[in-house]
């Protein structure tokens, strides 16, 4: 009896981890998307993601209705994707990759700046209307509000991949992604291609910034976000948006088991650098990470 | 039938100092099939690119002289102009999309010239006459397929872009005797046939002399020598001399 409890325990820790591992998918897969069009590794994705949660709480709060501000923060956020790219990243174009970086960084503290001006400095709090009671499932307890993310979060997921099938531009945009020179030989237009993606990466940021908004309070700290992407995309390959919800989901389950199962031995505290603690190891066995590009070849 | 491209005493640098071309000229008439010799390194491919207006990508740029096509100075157009105006260029090293299928790779051509679903339909039915060999791996990941399909396919993904000057850099590179045959036999069909116009380099001159028309020969960056395709297939000594002695 003791031995069934505890196991179901355990599948409780990494179903919560599982669930969370979500959310740090949903903001890989916005850095995976401007990786594989630009090749830049675009710092300033968390910064999108709170100037995201900050222009949707922040209408709520002056009383907009919920989909009205949706809608709103999503054409704002397209907005400012497009600026980025036209403004920061095209006259930039063909710099090296280290260039791009330090230029997004730099973005990032321009776009918190503007959100601090805008909207001010204090932590809002936000409400999706989801539930966070958990929800019994036969013995194992799963909160709602993370199923809920998390069917949200596939959603996406699923209509980003239709997308990229299915479409026109999907396909110009995988052209692009594999080799730009090709692509602009064969006459594909990357400036819309790369201003398609820098949108549907600030759609990206309005739906991570909502999920981890209403979790954490919508603040500066939200910004940090990043920084837990960044072991998640080591794991998964830069280029992979597969890689990116895999290793989203392994990262979330193992860092809360490793903190139940092993925290009490080394006094706890695992959660908070487990995670880089994996990075590092992949980075010395396998620096392209589990779904990164290898060349696919034959002579 | 007038010029359909004419250079006229172009130049080209690489990285701001690196001369690539000298005031090369010559010409393309409408419906020929023109081929453009010289060793490794002549400036074939530095040629087509300028006349695709690729050399930017490459840190290259032209200096001088002026790249007419049908008429217009095009020196300077952004190169997806040059694809809907009917100048489309096939790559050195064929330069497929790796991880897209074959087909998707074709699909990609007839997008960039801004094609709508029926004249995609129309452009593959097109390419898989000409290559049925494509028809078969159509659903293969591009990077899989063996040298010979990889060129057909980077082949088939310009004319789904349905060219009125085709420019080809080097079809034959790294393929079998027979492949390249094959393919040469196509590129004839589609200058006879359909009179697409066609600029192919090539330093397996003695196949390209047997297909084209006209040849125009480049030596470290100039253009030395030009003349009808057959009467220079006469002068092996030219060939030993200005191809690197490159026949196959
Ligand atoms: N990307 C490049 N950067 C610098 N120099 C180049 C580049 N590409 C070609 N070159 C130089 O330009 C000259 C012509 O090269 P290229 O046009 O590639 O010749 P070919 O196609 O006839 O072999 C060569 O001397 C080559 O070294
Ligand atoms: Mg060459």
């Amino acid at each position: 009896m003791m031995d069934w409890l505890n196991f179901l325990f355990g599948v409780e820790v990494a179903v919560g981890g599982l669930l969370s591992g979500v959310m740090y998918a949903l903001v890989a897969i916005g850095f995976v998307l401007i990786y594989k069009t630009s090749g830049v590794l675009n710092f300033a994705q968390g910064a999108m993601v709170l100037f995201a949660a900050l222009t949707f709480v922040s209408l709520i709060e002056r009383g907009v209705p919920f989909w009205l501000a949706i809608v709103f923060t999503l054409a704002v956020m397209t907005m400012l994707g497009f600026a980025i790219e036209r403004s920061v990243l095209r006259p930039l174009t063909n710099r090296s990759p280290m260039v791009l970086f330090m230029a997004t960084l730099g973005l990032s503290y321009v776009i918190e700046g503007a959100a601090q001006l805008i909207w001010g400095t204090q932590v809002h709090r936000l409400d999706l209307g989801i539930s966070n009671e958990p929800i019994d499932f036969g013995g194992i307890y799963v909160s709602q509000f993370d199923l809920a993310a998390a069917a949200i979060a596939a959603a996406m997921v699923a209509a980003l991949t239709l997308f990229f099938r299915f479409t026109r531009t999907g396909l110009s945009f995988r052209a692009v992604a594999d080799d730009t020179f090709a692509a602009t030989a064969v006459g594909l237009r990357l400036n819309l291609i790369r201003s398609t993606v820098w949108t549907a990466a600030g759609f990206v940021a309005l739906v991570a910034g909502l999920l981890w908004g209403a979790r954490l309070g919508v603040q500066f700290s939200l910004s940090v976000v990043v920084l837990k992407a960044l072991p998640v995309l080591v794991l998964g390959g830069f280029d992979s948006i597969l890689g990116a919800i895999v290793a989203g989901l392994m990262i979330g389950a193992s860092e809360k088991l490793a903190e139940v199962y092993l925290g009490p031995y080394v006094g706890g505290g695992i959660e908070s650098w487990f995670a880089y603690a994996v990075a590092l190891v992949v980075l010395l066995v396998r620096p392209s990470g589990l779904f990164g590009t290898k060349l696919v070849e034959r002579y | 039938m007038g010029t359909l491209l004419q250079f006229e005493r172009v130049s080209a640098v690489y990285g701001g100092s690196v001369s690539a071309l000298t005031e090369i000229s010559f010409r393309v008439e409408e419906g020929a099939f023109v081929a453009l010799l010289g060793a490794n390194g002549a400036g074939k491919s530095t040629t087509l690119k300028a006349a695709s207006n690729l050399l930017p990508a490459e840190r290259g740029r032209v200096t001088g002289g002026d790249i007419l096509f049908a008429g217009d100075d095009v020196t300077r157009i952004d190169p997806a102009r040059h694809i809907r105006a009917g100048l489309v260029p096939v790559l050195e090293g064929r330069r497929l999309f790796r991880a897209l299928s074959i087909e998707e790779n074709l699909v990609t051509g007839a997008i960039g010239r801004g094609f709508g679903h029926r004249r995609i339909a129309e452009g593959l039915d097109r390419v898989y006459d000409l290559f049925p060999r494509l028809k078969q791996r159509r659903r293969s990941v591009a990077g899989l397929t063996s040298g010979g399909e990889q060129q057909m396919a980077a082949i088939g993904r310009g004319l789904m872009a349905e060219p009125r000057l085709f420019v080809l850099d080097e079809p034959s590179m790294g393929l079998a005797p027979l492949v390249v045959a094959e393919i040469f036999d196509a590129l004839s069909r589609l200058n006879r046939e359909e009179g697409v116009t066609l600029l192919v380099a090539e330093q397996n001159s003695s196949v390209a002399l047997r297909h084209a028309d006209w040849a125009v020969v480049l030596e470290t960056g100039r253009s030395s020598l030009s003349g009808r395709a057959a009467d220079l297939i006469a002068r092996a000594d030219v060939q030993d001399s200005y191809f690197g002695g490159a026949v196959v």
